[in-house]
This record gives structure tokens, C-alpha cells and sequence, in this order.
């Protein structure tokens, strides 16, 4: 192991250890402390400029209140679920098939059709913006949550193609032979013998697809532009417009928005990790 | 009756013959088609876009190579382009930070999950909470960043006013996210370092930094790549914190290529689809140097095997 | 506020009759209305305004789509063409034009045909008006000026300037007393336009300024730089609060609020926000920017916001009529007073509102603006321009030696853009 376990070094280092850790972590943290800290300030404290100080009494509940009934935050808030779960949902099941598909068959195309989802995955997405938003306009889906979906679905797919089909590629193959020998049909390996095994994948792989999908802004300001339609962070900027400078809110309104997948990252830890590091350890 | 089962043996057959060729292919159709329309075939339509002059509204005009001409004498798309390379640069400072935090928390002293995960933190947050925050830290009146450079006894910065610190000042904003990123990828590529090599090398006298050069980080490769991988990405797609904490300014000072692509071709005042997508051409040229790389790679990886 | 309410829709009701029913005799249909009046009082305004006229037309069904204001900016192109309203409001001259050309938005010139609106609002005429028709009508506009704290002006014993060697001297004085002169955000660039605007009508007149937003005068020809020359001799006094590049309008309020600035050179709509900031109408006080060129023709800035009828709209009867309710007199007088928008009526025959800045804005603009009525810098110019141009202004703030550098770059732009 390295660096040398802390069990095996001098007393005074482990004791400056064990200081050391809490004090990075504040220090680490101190933006998000920070914004909870503004959070449950009253207005006065920000026009006495008392804004870095502690809270001279706390207004969390009036603060967090007036997010969910003096704006439209509720609204893009249920938008985020409605255009992140169905994503999740599309993408997931679009890559199963693709990964099982370049993972387990041999065929002359495989590796560029691979090469493909990588490549297009990797791609600068603001190349696609113009003519996505075209598109999405022409079809009608300007401005609506399933045009929104339908676009990240495809383009999650590339990574998401990336991350099944190396996954596939590590399960023991001889599963899949000893099937075929017996003469079961290719769709029921996919569906008995593989899916069962990827479950773990697909775990992770939703976590993170959630993450990145509650998080998108750019596609979010492209292809939407109402209340009716915006995830939260669109609606964010248009929250922070209403309340400009009212510091506490806004940190109230950015602690409402961020939560989901805080919330999502807390439950789902080991898949979440599991997720971001496959292939950093061969 | 009986013609219509021998049909149908046949058809089974036929297909028994060929299940495993087709399967592939009709496993991968829905992926394929979905990723074509909307990923592939939209940077083709870019590259064509590029040729034309149109405002989004009305005809396009088709003017050849004149939105690159225009490129070659714009000043914001220099200043872009500088600001993609510092991007570049200073982005991939994620990668010794997350490593060395990855060290220092590669312990195993109670309560360590949850430290590790606190660390992680920041990845999870959207950019737009985070470019908030950071706004308010350099906030030339109150943020706290001058409250501790006035606490040192230095001058006041106004960094997101200032046409030579904003840029910086922002990476800063992103490195926070990104280092965390970093970080976890280390963290699970020094489980599985091979405690026998670092034995070794302890019995060969190597210490310190020279353990970590010569013993661990070679062994952290895999994680190294994907770090280099992710980061390259993420500097290059920069766009929500430059929106938010700046919005280009102080007088473009801020913008990057897919910034400035977005600010001609959809802001307020932007018209210009066919300038955007040159522009955007231009930063797809950049990045397929880096996927080229990638892809080679990849395969050479491939062929190991 | 309740029994004005009544008594406007009382007389609404009786002045629709009076009409003869013409506009009541059954609007059917829908009537899709998208509008950009995002903050509190404009957008109250506007849905009791469409309230009223979904009385009048009980069997219309009305649908009122809010959007953020500066998200409306950009989402306004898309939703024109893909997603069409029957009714969207916008704003008047150049900042149209893209829409006008790209043939999104009805020729109205019928409605202004008609004698009540041909005579009532003919001022206003010309800011829709592009290659000799009618695009729109306005429904608001509202003055620009110098708003100031009274108090400290009193306080250090100045009086309203009329010249620009006074204007200086005042500002001199309020630099002296530790204060700053103007407090102003620039992040968003439009603001320093308004500086320009003033500069520029000023020192060349506002024919000058015209030609120079519409591409027929050079950005380094010696009158604009005489302009450039003038704002440099407060720029060089430092008498702009400092970082105002990071600033936006609303967060530049709070120096002028604490004192720590005493005036805003802004549009009428920055009043609401002081007040509410808690200054009262004893501590505030407006005066007309003063004269700089002896001789030339005061002209003023007064931008005016309009409402258009889309041409993919579905019901465009409906929403024809929709446009007379809004420009005719009593609703003009309603929707423009001091409880909701607080601005100027565009409608002759309406009255202004008993509110000391807008009595001062309408004096000043009726009697006191000779050289001309300019809608503002970002509406004037081509919004390609305005983006450079006002990027360039905001450069020039901050570092006045760049002039030379921002000039050949405007011009580069001047010849691109308007080609």
C-alpha cells in the first residue's frame, strides 16, 4: 500500500493526521458551506454586509419556503425528473443492446461501429448545436421535454455503448457458448444468460447518466425555453433574475437544484464509483 | 395448410442459418439509427452549414469559405482560441491534484468512506451552482477572496473584471469539480497497485517521491489515461461556467470557441448559424486531434488482446 | 386601488359599447398571447389587461405564455417560426428588423390606417414603421435621464447641471466629498449604449448619431472621436464606481441606494427598484442629460415597446383586435400609471400618470427633445453591430487606451455588417 499506512508511522504524525483531514475537508468544502451558510441568512444580514459571518438569525425555513411557493421552482423540478428518468430509461436500454451486440459478436464492422459511439461521444457537442436545434424544430419538439430526451438519448448512447460493451467483453464467454450449444436462441442469451449478469452495469450506468443529465445546461438552454418545459438548471438563472442579489435565495434556490443527485450519489455510492472508474484499473 | 408450416420451417431455418450473423445487427439498429440522426449526421450538416451565410430566420446563402476568411480577421476568435489552449493547460492541473489528494486520503483510519465520498462531492453538483458560488467568492465588494488577499496585505482583484485574471479565474471555478473527478479515479487505481512491487522497491531503498515516480505511477497508467481523457473533454466542452460566472466579458475577455460559437450563432444578438458553425468546425479540428489519439489507443489495446 | 380598478373596466365596458359593438360583437377561437414581462408589476399588469379583454370577448379563449425577459431575447426567433403565437410583444425599430425581413411578423398597416390610431399615435409611428409600413404597435415607452440622490446634491450644495463644464464641476466636487459621480453595471454591455447615445446626441447631434447606428459614418471619424474624447475627461476623474464591468444594472443600485454614488444615468423603469429600495421621492430626483455642443438640437433617448402579430399566427382577427384594445386611450392610461407599469402612454389622448417622473419624462420629451426621439443604442443599430459596438464601449470604459485598437475594429465590423 502506499503512501506507508498510517498504523506503521510515528505517533505525531498520526495524530497530525487524524487533525489534518477534518481541517482539508472544511477547506475542500468551503464553497458548499458556504451556500448552505447563505441559505438560512435573513435579508438583512447581505444589506449589512454581514456576508461572510454567521448568521445573525436563521431564516432557513422562511428562505427555502419562499423557493417552493414565490417561483416556479417546483415546476422545473418535476421538468428535471421528466427529462432525466425517461433518459435514463432510453439510454440504458439502447447500450445494453449495442454493448451485448459489439461485446459478444464477431463481426469485420464491429470495431469501427464501436469506434463510431466512441468517437461521436467524444465529440465537442456544441458542433451539433445548430443543426440539432434545426432538426428539433422541424420535427415540433422545440421547446418540449421529449425532444429534449430524444437527443440525449442518443447522444448518452455513445458512452453508454462504450461502458456496456467493455463490460460485456470482461463476463466469461464460455456462459454464452455453453448456451449456444445447447441451442438457445440468440435474443434469450441476451435476455437470460447476459442481462442478468449486467445488472451491476446497468446500476451504475443509471446513477451516472442521472448525474450528467440533471446537470446539463447547454442542451437545456438549445432545445427549451419556458417553465413548461426547462429543467432546474435553466431555471435557476431565470430564479436568479426574479430574486438578483438576494443572495439567500439564490444560495436556497442552487441547494434545491443540486440536491437530487446529491441525494442520487449518497444512495448509490459503490455504483456511482463503480461507474466513473471502470477501466481506470486493468 | 401443410405448404403454409413448410413455410414457415423454411423461414426458421433460413433464419437458424443466419440468427447469428443478424442478431449483431438488429441489436444494434435502434442505437445506430438514433446515434446517426442525431450525433453523426448533425456534424456533417455543421461542416455544410459552414459554407453558408444564414441568420436563422430567413434563405441561406451559400458563400464558400468566406465565414473562415472572416474567422481569420476576427479578433474574439483569437481570443477564443487562446483561451481554449490556457483551458487546455491549466485544466489538466486536475490531475497531480487528484492524484496527491487521492494519496493523502488512501488510508485506512475510521470514518475514511465518508471522507472520501465528502471529497467527491463537488463532481456531483451541477456547474451552474458551482459558477455561482465561485462569482460570489470573487465578488469585487464582498466576495472573500479579496477579504483574504486584504488580510495578507495585498491589493484587491476584481478577477472576473479583469481581462488578464478571468480566464484563470474561472479554470480555478472548474478545477474544483474536475480534481474530485480525478481524485476517485486514483483512489481505485492505488487499490489496486501490487503491494509486492512497492515491498521491492522499499527493499531497493526507494522513498517518497521516488516510489511514487518510479513504482506507483507507472502502475496508475490505466487511471492516468482516462484522467487525461475526461479532463481534455471537459476543458474543451467548457461552456455553463463561462455562462454563468461571466458571460463572456469583461469585453470577451472570457469567451471560448464553444462559447463564442453559441454567442453568434444564438444569444441575444447572434445571427450568424453559418459563422457558428465554422467555428465550430474549427473546434471539432482541434478535438479530433485528441480523439484520434484516443481511438489509436484503443486499438492498439485491442490488438493486445 | 380596487375601485379604480372597477370604475377603468366600467368605463371600458361603456366605451366598448359606445363603439358600437364592433370590437365585442363575439371574438371566437383562441388567442395564444407570449409576452416578456417576467418581473412582478409588468406582468400583473398585462394579465389584468388580457383579463379585461377576455371580458369583453367572453367566447375567446385566451392563453398567456410569461417568459424570462432575457430568455425571451433569444427564444424569440424560435418560437416565431416553429411554434408561432397569435400575439408576442417585442421592441420597436431595428430590433425588429430581422423579423420584419424575414417575413415573421404581419403588416399591420391597416390598423394604422384608421384615423384613432394614424392621429393618436403618431409619434410613435416611425419606430415601426420599415420600408413605409406598419409592423406593430407600441403599447409603452419611457424616457431616459439622469436620476440622482437629491439629498447629497443638496448636501454638498450643487444644483442640477445644464452644461457640460458644470456637469463636470458638479462631479468634481461630488469626487471631493469621497463619493463616486455614476454608478453603473456593465456586464451586460447595454448600459454603457445608454452613455454613448447621450455622448454621441450631444457632442454630433441626431443626425450624426443615426447615420453613424446605420452604417453611413465611420467609428473613426473625428466626430466620434471628439465623443469618445468627452467621456474620456470623466472616465480619467474616475468618475465611474469602479468594477462596473462585473456588475448588472440592478446590482449597480445599491451604490447609488448607500450613497456611495450619486446619480444613475438610466431609463425610467430604474425608479421602481429605488423606491423600492427605500429612497424616497424627496431623496431621488431626474434631470435631462445637459448640453455638451453648444447649439446642437437635444434629442433623447425613449425606447419604445411594442406588440406584433406573427405571421404563422392562427388568429390573427382576433388578435388585430387585441392590438386596438391595448393602444386605445383608457388602457394606454391604465396599463402606463404609476401603480403598474409606470411609464408613458403612447396614445395622445391618453393621460400621464400624476407621478413626478413621468410628468418631467413626457415635459421633456414633448417640449424639451427637438433634435429627435432615438429608441436606444442596441434598437437602433443592427444587433450584430450593437454587440460589437456595445463590447467595444464597455473596453473603452475600462481601458479608455484601447480607443484606437476598438475603432478599427467597430469600422472592420460597419463594413461586414452593413454591406
Amino acid at each position: 500500500m502506499f503512501p506507508t499506512p498510517i498504523e506503521r508511522t510515528s505517533r505525531a504524525w498520526q495524530i497530525s493526521y487524524q487533525t489534518l483531514l477534518p481541517l482539508a475537508l472544511i477547506l475542500w468544502l468551503l464553497p458548499l458551506i458556504a451556500v448552505a451558510i447563505f441559505s438560512v441568512k435573513p435579508d438583512s444580514d447581505f444589506a449589512n454586509a454581514n456576508y461572510w459571518g454567521w448568521p445573525s438569525s436563521f431564516e432557513g425555513f422562511t428562505n427555502y419556503a419562499l423557493v417552493f411557493t414565490g417561483s416556479d421552482m417546483p415546476q422545473y423540478l418535476l421538468n428535471s425528473f421528466k427529462i432525466t428518468i425517461p433518459t435514463v430509461i432510453g439510454a440504458v436500454t439502447l447500450s445494453c443492446m449495442t454493448g451485448f451486440a459489439l461485446g459478444v459478436y464477431k463481426f469485420k464492422a464491429n470495431i469501427w461501429i464501436f469506434f463510431m459511439f466512441v468517437a461521436g461521444n467524444f465529440v465537442p457537442f456544441q458542433i451539433l448545436m445548430v443543426p440539432v436545434r434545426d432538426l428539433t424544430l422541424q420535427m415540433g419538439l422545440y421547446n418540449t421535454i421529449t425532444g429534449l430526451v430524444l437527443f440525449h438519448v442518443a447522444f448518452q448512447t455513445g458512452f453508454c455503448t462504450l461502458f456496456m460493451r467493455n463490460f460485456i467483453r470482461a463476463l466469461p464467454f464460455e456462459l454464452i457458448e455453453a448456451a449456444r450449444v445447447e441451442g438457445i436462441a440468440e435474443w434469450r442469451i441476451f435476455w437470460y444468460v447476459v442481462l442478468p449478469l449486467m445488472k451491476p452495469a446497468i446500476a451504475a450506468l443509471s446513477v451516472l447518466i442521472f448525474t450528467f443529465i440533471w446537470n446539463d445546461y447547454f442542451w437545456a438552454v438549445v432545445l427549451t425555453q419556458g417553465v413548461e418545459s426547462q429543467p432546474v438548471t435553466a431555471g435557476i438563472t431565470s430564479f436568479n433574475a426574479q430574486y438578483r442579489a438576494a443572495y439567500h435565495l439564490m444560495s436556497a434556490g442552487s441547494i434545491v437544484a443540486a440536491l437530487p443527485p446529491v441525494a442520487m450519489f449518497f444512495l448509490m455510492q459503490r455504483h456511482f464509483i463503480a461507474g466513473l472508474t471502470l477501466g481506470a484499473v486493468k | 395448410m401443410a405448404q403454409a408450416s413448410a413455410a414457415a420451417s423454411r423461414q426458421t431455418s433460413w433464419w437458424h442459418q443466419n440468427q447469428q450473423r443478424l442478431t449483431p445487427w438488429l441489436f444494434l439498429a435502434p442505437g445506430i439509427l438514433f446515434f446517426l440522426f442525431y450525433v453523426i449526421f448533425p456534424i456533417f450538416q455543421s461542416f455544410n452549414l459552414s459554407l453558408y451565410e444564414w441568420d436563422g430566420l430567413g434563405k441561406a446563402e451559400f458563400v464558400g469559405l468566406y465565414n473562415y476568411e472572416e474567422l481569420y480577421w476576427d479578433d474574439a476568435f483569437y481570443t477564443s482560441l487562446k483561451n481554449n489552449v490556457i483551458w487546455l493547460l491549466l485544466y489538466l492541473a486536475a490531475i497531480p491534484a487528484g492524484l496527491f489528494i487521492a494519496l493523502f486520503l488512501n488510508q485506512t483510519v475510521t470514518g475514511i468512506r465518508l471522507y472520501k465520498s465528502l471529497f467527491f462531492f463537488p463532481f456531483v453538483i451541477s456547474q451552474v451552482v458551482v459558477g455561482l458560488v465561485f462569482t460570489w467568492f470573487y465578488d469585487p465588494t464582498f466576495g472573500i477572496l479579496n477579504v483574504l488577499l486584504g488580510a495578507v496585505g495585498l491589493p484587491p482583484v476584481n478577477v472576473l473584471g479583469d481581462e488578464n485574471w478571468v480566464t484563470v479565474g474561472i479554470i480555478v471555478a472548474g478545477l474544483w469539480p474536475q480534481t474530485a473527478y480525478c481524485m476517485i479515479l486514483y483512489l481505485t487505481g492505488l487499490n489496486a497497485v501490487d503491494p509486492e512491487q512497492i515491498e521491492a522497491g522499499r527493499l531497493d531503498g526507494a522513498k517518497g517521491w521516488r516510489m511514487l515516480w518510479y513504482i506507483i505511477v507507472p502502475q496508475l497508467r490505466p487511471a492516468t489515461f482516462i484522467a487525461f481523457v475526461v479532463t481534455i473533454i471537459g476543458a474543451l466542452r467548457s461552456f455553463d461556467l463561462i455562462s454563468v460566472m461571466t458571460n463572456g466579458g469583461p469585453f470577451g475577455a472570457s469567451r471560448v470557441l464553444s462559447f463564442y460559437m453559441f454567442e453568434v450563432a444564438l444569444s441575444e444578438y447572434g445571427f450568424r448559424m453559418g459563422y457558428g458553425a465554422a467555428i465550430a468546425v474549427v473546434l471539432f479540428l482541434i478535438m479530433l486531434a485528441f480523439i484520434a489519439y484516443f481511438l489509436w489507443s484503443m486499438y492498439k489495446e485491442e490488438k493486445a488482446r | 386601488m380596487r375601485s379604480i380598478l372597477k370604475t377603468s373596466a366600467a368605463a371600458m365596458a361603456i366605451l366598448a359599447a359606445t363603439l358600437g359593438g364592433a370590437s365585442a360583437d363575439g371574438l371566437t377561437g383562441n388567442l395564444k398571447i407570449f409576452l416578456d414581462t417576467s418581473n412582478p408589476a409588468p406582468r400583473a399588469t398585462m394579465e389584468e389587461m388580457i383579463a379585461q379583454f377576455g371580458e369583453k370577448n367572453p367566447d375567446l379563449t385566451i392563453e398567456t405564455t410569461v417568459i424570462d425577459r432575457e430568455a425571451y431575447k433569444t427564444q424569440i426567433r424560435n418560437f416565431l417560426t416553429a411554434n408561432a403565437p397569435d400575439v408576442a410583444n417585442w421592441y420597436a425599430a431595428n430590433r425588429m428588423r430581422p423579423y420584419v425581413e424575414a417575413g415573421l411578423f404581419e403588416d399591420v398597416s391597416d390598423l394604422w390606417a384608421d384615423p384613432e390610431i394614424a392621429e393618436n399615435l403618431a409619434s410613435t409611428k416611425g419606430a415601426l414603421t420599415i420600408d413605409g409600413k406598419q409592423w406593430g404597435v407600441p403599447y409603452t415607452y419611457y424616457q431616459w435621464g439622469v436620476y440622482y440622490r437629491k439629498d447629497i446634491f443638496d448636501e454638498l450644495g450643487l444644483s442640477e447641471p445644464a452644461t457640460w463644464e458644470e456637469e463636470k464641476a458638479n462631479c468634481q466636487k461630488i469626487l471631493d466629498a469621497g463619493k463616486k459621480c455614476y454608478t453603473i453595471g456593465t456586464k451586460f454591455l447595454w448600459t454603457a449604449g445608454g452613455w454613448f447615445d447621450y455622448l454621441n446626441m450631444r457632442t454630433n447631434g441626431f443626425d450624426f448619431h443615426m447615420d453613424l447606428l446605420t452604417g453611413k459614418a465611420s467609428w473613426q471619424s473625428d466626430e466620434v472621436r471628439k465623443t469618445f474624447a468627452n467621456w474620456r475627461e470623466l472616465i480619467d476623474m474616475g468618475a465611474f464606481i469602479d468594477n462596473h464591468q462585473t456588475y448588472s444594472w440592478q446590482e449597480a443600485l445599491p451604490f447609488m441606494v448607500k450613497g456611495d454614488a450619486a446619480a444613475y444615468l438610466m431609463g425610467n423603469f430604474a425608479v421602481a427598484p429605488l423606491r423600492d429600495a427605500g429612497l424616497t421621492d424627496d431623496q431621488i430626483d431626474f434631470y435631462q442629460f445637459v448640453e455638451i455642443t453648444p447649439g446642437v438640437e437635444k434629442a433623447e433617448d425613449a425606447p419604445t415597446d411594442t406588440f406584433h402579430i406573427p405571421s404563422n399566427a392562427q388568429n390573427k382577427e382576433a388578435a388585430r383586435e387585441f392590438l386596438k384594445f391595448v393602444v386605445s386611450p383608457d388602457v394606454q392610461t391604465q396599463i402606463n400609471d404609476g401603480k403598474h407599469l409606470g411609464q408613458l402612454p403612447v396614445n395622445a389622448k391618453s393621460s400621464v400618470d400624476d407621478d413626478k417622473f413621468l410628468i418631467e419624462g413626457f415635459e421633456m420629451l414633448s417640449t424639451n427633445a427637438p433634435g429627435g426621439v432615438a429608441q436606444f443604442f442596441d434598437r437602433d443599430a443592427p444587433a450584430e453591430m450593437a454587440k460589437v459596438a456595445m463590447e467595444g464601449l464597455q473596453e473603452f470604459m475600462v481601458k479608455p487606451d484601447n480607443l484606437d485598437k476598438i475603432l478599427t475594429r467597430l469600422d472592420r465590423a460597419r463594413e461586414r455588417i452593413y454591406k
